[in-house]
């Protein structure tokens, strides 16, 4: 993981904290999330304390600081999908999880990620998982949706 | 370049690129704030100071904002005192209810404010912030649920004291100050230096009292308690009971210490005059041999964690000697107690000093000696007041007396070590004496004296030239230690406070003192060498008797054993 992240710093050789944000994207593309270690690493790169990159990471919701689990799933938090039950989505799916928004379950094989829009409001309320999408959900799919998904 | 601006109907001349705030200030008009403090930044985070200038919309915030020529500001119009209030109203919406339990109760910035502003029920009541307390740390407690979000420890952290262990983290009304990947305190980067602590407006922040645990001792007939207050101590007290700011109560403390219980009261400067004669002694040696040059002074432990995470590369180079409260302490327990036929495990031994880290030296594993703590509670300035008044003992009545021997004995030389550059006086006027035999016919070394953030001073003893360099405030010593680390710093010795201008104005010293309350203490101890007859450590009876009976010499295999310790790398988040 440290080399993967130190050549990928290596990109960056001659940037200042300006670059920190595009560095934390592209670490979080490569890794899944921001490790201890990448928020160490690139503080020594940018002579930055750790203590304000980790500030500025929380800032923004497309930090993650624990790994995705096997399946991602991100729930729409959208005006459209609040309107059509987002809320009741998100208890169930905290519920049958047993995790909260930005968690990973134990077993490492979900993640839960509140998303402001995933941009299906026709669909709402809508879900994604891995990518894929998951529209007009009612309490009843969702369940299904997810025991299939346990028994992989 | 001046500029006019008028000011709830009065001219008043402003300078160019200063702030509205800082006009008004130097002009007499005081408006109330929060987040603005003294030599950091302004943030423009609590908005308390806004005032109302003549053709703009809103209200502006008058410690961010600069002078024009020409604005017309009202400092008290009905549309500001309305919006101060509720902002005021909308700070304490969350804020706890518990003032009266609270550690900053009546020394509130907070509480004084909705005094001023007449804030007198709650008008608006919001979701009250769940965060647990952070007690991991020895030395500094964190509350987040008290905290106001003004920013002033995390300004003081990075820009002060250069350690930046606290950021603001996560966004909106989930906002908290916060360390690295949240961990604990205890497990981050800080250094225990308390200077959050001092600025912390609320309780949100706050020392790890172990006033419980020195008050548990004295009610126990099986122990005997001793304690030993820092030398920067006895010039700050007197605030906390309104006396004049730097009076020093040196015999008043001892008697009040008597009142109180405490079974034998010692004063740390006898060790400070201790850790004197070994650091001078360790850098004669260093000198001679042209080795572990330059060598950085030992007694400020806040400096020594910093310098175990930050640079371990200068480890070596660290004076090994105890600071003066571990000297004593190990010599309460390891010399005095055998010697008064105690046996050292019923002594409990309480050191009153004017900073938090020391909380935290005093629990280091490197402090013990057979798993005996050398000093089992540290107790600040502040919580010795606190003391005081739970004794009901009345500081303006009680007649002085002297502390207990032999420990109580001192040098003035000792007594420097309260302030910034003092430890390097101290420690060359004993150096002079073991280089050329002769003392120094000058003992004060004036160039010493001031209060610079960095200072280089030369210093001859006999015909050697010596470069001594003085920083306090962590903040300054970075580029320092990366010129030491790569070799290019020629000085002789680097003595290094924590603090801005050294323990006077240390971590744990009384709330609310002003610069000029702290520039007090520093005269005082000046004045303290002034008038006293011995003015270097070496000459101190009880220090020469104690080498006799005991540690046989400075430098002696003894002294390496019981007065020196070690430094190790850490590993945090920085």
């Amino acid at each position: 993981m440290r080399s993967r992240i130190e050549s990928l710093l290596e990109n960056y050789a001659h940037t200042k904290r300006d670059s920190l944000i595009p560095i934390l994207q592209q670490i979080q593309d490569d890794l899944g999330y921001l490790s201890e270690e990448a928020v160490v690493l690139v503080g020594k790169h940018l002579d930055m304390p750790t203590s304000q990159i980790y500030g500025l990471a929380t800032f923004y919701n497309q930090f993650r600081f624990e790994p995705k689990g096997k399946y991602h799933v991100q729930v729409c938090h959208g005006t459209a999908c609040h309107v059509l039950g987002a809320q009741p989505i998100l208890a169930l799916l905290e519920k049958m999880l047993k995790i909260k928004d930005g968690q990973t379950s134990r077993d490492g094989q979900f993640s839960l990620q509140v998303m402001s829009c995933i941009g299906a409001c026709a669909q709402a309320p809508a879900i994604s998982i891995n990518g894929k999408f998951y529209g007009k959900l009612t309490q009843e799919r969702l369940k299904d949706i997810i025991d299939e998904l346990k028994q992989h | 370049m001046q500029l006019n601006i008028e000011v709830n109907g009065k001219e008043i001349q402003a300078r160019r690129d200063e702030t509205i705030l800082t006009a008004l200030l130097r002009n007499g008009i005081r408006v109330p704030t929060l987040c603005s403090i003294k030599g950091l930044s302004p943030n423009g985070a609590c908005r308390i100071c806004v005032v109302e200038v003549e053709g703009k919309a809103g209200l502006v915030p008058s410690c961010s904002h600069p002078v024009e020529e020409g604005m017309k500001i009202k400092t008290h119009s009905p549309r500001v005192v309305k919006a101060r209030r509720t902002i005021l109203e909308l700070l304490l919406s969350n804020h706890p209810d518990d003032c009266l339990y609270c550690e900053r109760n009546e020394n509130c910035e907070l509480q004084d404010l909705a005094v001023e502003l007449n804030i007198r029920e709650r008008r608006i009541s919001g979701k009250k912030s769940k965060h647990r307390l952070d007690l991991s740390s020895p030395g500094v407690v964190r509350d987040p649920a008290k905290c106001i979000l003004c920013g002033r420890c995390i300004r003081i952290c990075d820009e002060v004291q250069g350690v930046s262990t606290l950021e603001f983290v996560n966004r909106g009304s989930k906002t908290v100050v916060g360390t690295a990947m949240n961990r604990d305190l205890n497990f981050s980067s800080c250094i225990s230096c308390g200077q959050c602590v001092m600025v912390c407006p609320t309780g949100a922040l706050h020392e790890r009292s172990n006033l419980d645990d020195v008050l548990d001792a004295l009610n126990n007939p099986h122990q005997k308690v001793v304690v030993q207050y820092g030398p920067s101590v006895s010039v700050s007290l007197a605030e906390e009971f309104g006396i004049k700011a730097g009076k020093d109560i040196n015999g008043v403390i001892n008697a009040a210490l008597r009142k109180i219980g405490f079974s034998y009261i010692f004063d740390t400067t006898f060790g400070a005059d201790v850790a004197i004669l070994e650091s001078a002694m360790e850098l004669k040696k260093r000198i001679e041999t042209n080795q572990f040059l330059p060598m950085f002074s030992s007694c400020c432990p806040a400096w020594i964690k910093y310098a175990e995470q930050f640079k371990p590369e200068v480890l070596p180079l660290i004076s090994t000697c105890k600071s003066p409260q571990q000297i004593m302490g190990t010599i309460i327990k390891s010399f005095f107690a055998p010697a008064e036929g105690i046996n050292p495990n019923e002594i409990y031994s309480v050191a009153i000093m004017p900073c938090v880290a020391k909380k935290f030296e005093a629990q280091r594993e490197e402090m013990t000696q057979k798993a005996i703590s050398d000093v089992d509670a540290v107790i600040t300035t502040r919580e010795l007041a606190r003391l005081i008044r739970l004794y009901g003992i009345d500081i303006h009545s009680i007649e002085p007396q002297q502390p207990d021997s032999p420990l109580g004995m001192r040098s003035s030389a000792g007594k420097l070590f309260g302030t910034s550059g003092g430890a390097t006086e101290g420690i060359f006027r004993t150096l002079h004496y073991y280089m050329t035999g002769k003392e120094m016919q000058q003992p004060k070394i004036a160039d010493l004296r001031s209060n610079g953030a960095i200072k280089e001073i030369e210093l001859k003893i006999g015909n050697k030239k010596l470069t001594a360099i003085l920083v306090s405030g962590m903040g300054n010593i970075r580029p320092l230690l990366d010129s030491v680390a790569a070799g290019e710093v020629k000085a002789h010795f680097i003595e290094v406070m924590a603090c801005p201008g050294g323990c006077v104005n240390g971590g744990g010293q009384p709330f609310g003192s002003s610069e000029k309350d702290v520039k007090a203490r520093a005269k005082s101890i000046y004045e303290i060498d002034e008038v006293e007859t011995i003015k270097v450590a070496h000459k101190n009876p009880m220090v020469t008797d104690m080498y006799e009976r005991f540690l046989e010499a400075p430098g002696s295999d003894l002294s390496k054993k019981y007065l020196h310790t070690r430094y190790t790398k850490r590993d945090v988040l920085m």
